[in-house]
């Protein structure tokens, strides 16, 4: 364990060191003008697509139990600045450095070589290093995405190695088949901010991770409720906010494309905010709060891959299909299948991800954005094929390739927590803190002699003194 | 005299009421606990996600009050007057009849340990 840490070291120590050595000699790109509006525009964006991962950890660490908010917290925190890091000194460069094959940007950003104030092309109308920060946030909050599936019960050097290993291995290779000119791209592929980079990738890898690491001790026996609702809230609402950048910030321009990202994706997530909620409200008779921030995040994962590709109207369907499907998804399939995927990360985005991609192949249509392609409502099935192909590539990467990390780093480290620590929660244990002053509604020690569907059975020090 | 421990479970909305009533009757202390109990009472179902979950342990409020000059029957009457709405879920009185007491301002043991000197 410390031999692999000092050798991780070195090898950072030495890429920072030798990559501006090794790669001084490349010509600077053409310089072309530089819009200052775009610029703003796209710098701002980052800033707001940064402010979704706290957002997250704020939406996924009012879902857990008392005893583990910390160490849901802490992953998604954690992220934003590993992945900023790993960003800068390789993860950009495996993305967007000049194309090998279809399957891999070359080494030629190492440390941001040659990454600076002037645009990365010709047709490109802001500085490089601001679309490099852009997408260095859609790095950061694709595995936080991923912390969902395996909340409560990861150790957390398993969880760090695994985030390091699978933005580097999974997600950069992935975001260059897709935007970085990479095989997909040329395939024609339409993924406008992340349908399948972002959504499918960390999804799918969740559910993995998931059924992998087995279900939390005490699932289906113990009742396991969301110990804060009103954070998961102000969650939500800070994912919507900063999707404002994610989606209409894609457009790297501040244009009518934009614009269009920007009503689309409000669009999607108003629509499946209500399709939830109702749906949930027919089903179980009460429109729940959880369901409406779920439906929220649902309708912006479906709008992702298509907000500059559709309109405003078909925005309408992917919003309220994808609340529709997603609630399935978590409510049904989930029970069904049996697997702990303890925050539905899967469930939303991943299915949610998947209709997306799919969704973008039936309304996309060139009217909206000249650089993309008709869909199948729009006279060109092919379209749909084409995504599919996509759906499918996403999909085996990120199964393929989560399972072989998780098998490699368990040959060397603990990746579950022992018994002990998931019974004693993951804050003290992983942490050394607790979220809360220890107190007697909030500590949960006495919520845990609630049973699970089971009203005859349960025996508590009041009711034995009758 | 004996000394008698006189523990009433009931609804949290009824403790100010309680509260005054046995002030009223000059039973002088009492200790309050936040309590989860079942009985005849179902409690609810709450739904995550579409997941529906049943809780079966309602919140109720426990008050314990020792009392030795005081009536017993004083006690019980004013406590089942404040208490009772008719429903399923009102709580239960549970009476025990203790050994000793002690005050540990004064060492003070017995009755003395329970009397308000003021009174």
């Amino acid at each position: 364990m410390k031999k692999f840490w000092s050798i991780l070291g070195l090898c950072l120590m030495l890429v920072v060191l030798l990559a501006p050595v090794a790669l001084a000699d490349d010509a600077p790109p053409a310089p072309a003008a530089i819009d200052t509006g775009d610029t703003a525009f796209v710098l701002v964006s980052a800033a707001l697509v940064m402010l979704m991962t706290p957002g997250l950890a704020f939406f996924y660490g009012g879902m857990v139990r008392t005893k583990n908010v910390l160490s849901v917290i802490m992953q998604s925190f954690f992220i934003v600045a590993l992945i900023s890091v790993q960003w800068v000194l390789w993860g950009y460069t495996l993305s967007f450095g000049t194309d090998i094959n279809g399957l891999i940007g070359g080494l030629n950003y190492l440390g941001l070589t040659g990454v600076g104030a002037d645009p990365m092309s010709s047709t490109s109308t802001i500085p490089h290093l601001a679309f490099m920060i852009f997408q260095a946030m859609f790095a950061v909050i694709t595995p936080a995405l991923i912390t969902g599936a395996f909340a409560e019960r990861m150790k957390f050097p398993a969880f760090v190695v695994f985030t390091l290993i699978w933005a580097t291995i999974i997600y950069d290779p992935v975001a260059h088949w897709v935007w970085g000119g990479g095989w997909l791209a040329t395939l024609g592929v339409l993924d406008f901010a992340g349908g399948t980079v972002v959504h499918i990738l960390s999804g799918v890898s969740g559910l993995v991770i998931a059924l992998m690491l087995g279900k939390r001790k005490g699932h289906g026996s113990e009742i396991m409720l969301p110990h804060h609702l009103p954070m998961t809230v102000l969650g939500a609402s800070l994912l919507w906010f900063g999707w404002f950048g994610f989606n209409a910030g894609s457009a790297l321009g501040a244009n009518g494309l934009a614009a269009n990202a920007f009503v689309t994706t409000n669009t999607a997530a108003a629509a499946a905010t209500l399709s939830w909620v109702v749906t949930e409200w027919l089903h179980h008779g009460k429109p729940t709060v959880l369901g409406a921030a779920s439906g929220a995040v649902a309708g912006l994962v479906a709008i992702t891959p298509a907000a500059g590709f559709v309109a405003p109207l078909p925005s309408v369907i992917i919003g309220l299909l994808g609340g529709i499907i997603c609630y399935f998804a978590v409510s049904f399939v989930k029970a069904k299948v049996g697997y702990d995927d303890a925050l539905d990360a899967f469930g939303v985005h991943g299915v949610g991800g998947t209709w997306g991609a799919l969704a973008t192949g039936l309304f996309a249509s060139k009217e909206i954005n000249s650089a993309g392609f008709d869909g199948l409502f729009f006279g060109n099935p092919q379209q749909l094929g084409i995504q599919f192909i996509g759906v499918i590539a996403s999909w085996a990467v990120a199964i393929i390739g989560t399972y072989l990390i998780i098998k490699v780093i368990g040959l060397f480290m603990k990746i579950r927590v022992d018994d002990d620590q998931e019974s004693n929660g993951l804050d003290i244990t992983e942490h050394g803190e607790r979220s809360y002053a220890q107190d007697f509604q909030a500590g949960s020690p006495i919520l845990h002699h609630v049973s699970l569907s089971q009203p005859s059975s349960v025996t508590t020090p009041v009711s034995s003194n009758s | 005299m004996s000394i008698t421990k006189i523990e009433i479970i009931t609804r949290p909305e009824k403790l100010e009421e309680l509260k005054e009533a046995m002030n009223a009757i000059a039973v002088a202390g009492m200790t309050v606990t936040q309590v989860y109990g079942c009985g005849l009472q179902k409690g609810h179902k709450e739904i995550y996600r579409g997941k529906e979950v049943a809780i079966n342990l309602v919140p109720k409020v426990k008050v314990e009050i020792v009392i030795c000059e005081v009536p017993v029957e004083k006690v019980l009457e004013t406590a089942k007057r404040v208490c009772r709405t008719g429903n399923v879920g009102d709580g239960k009185i549970f009476v025990y009849s203790l050994d000793n007491a002690v005050r540990i301002r004064t060492g003070e043991e017995g009755e003395s340990a329970i009397i308000d000197p003021k009174s």
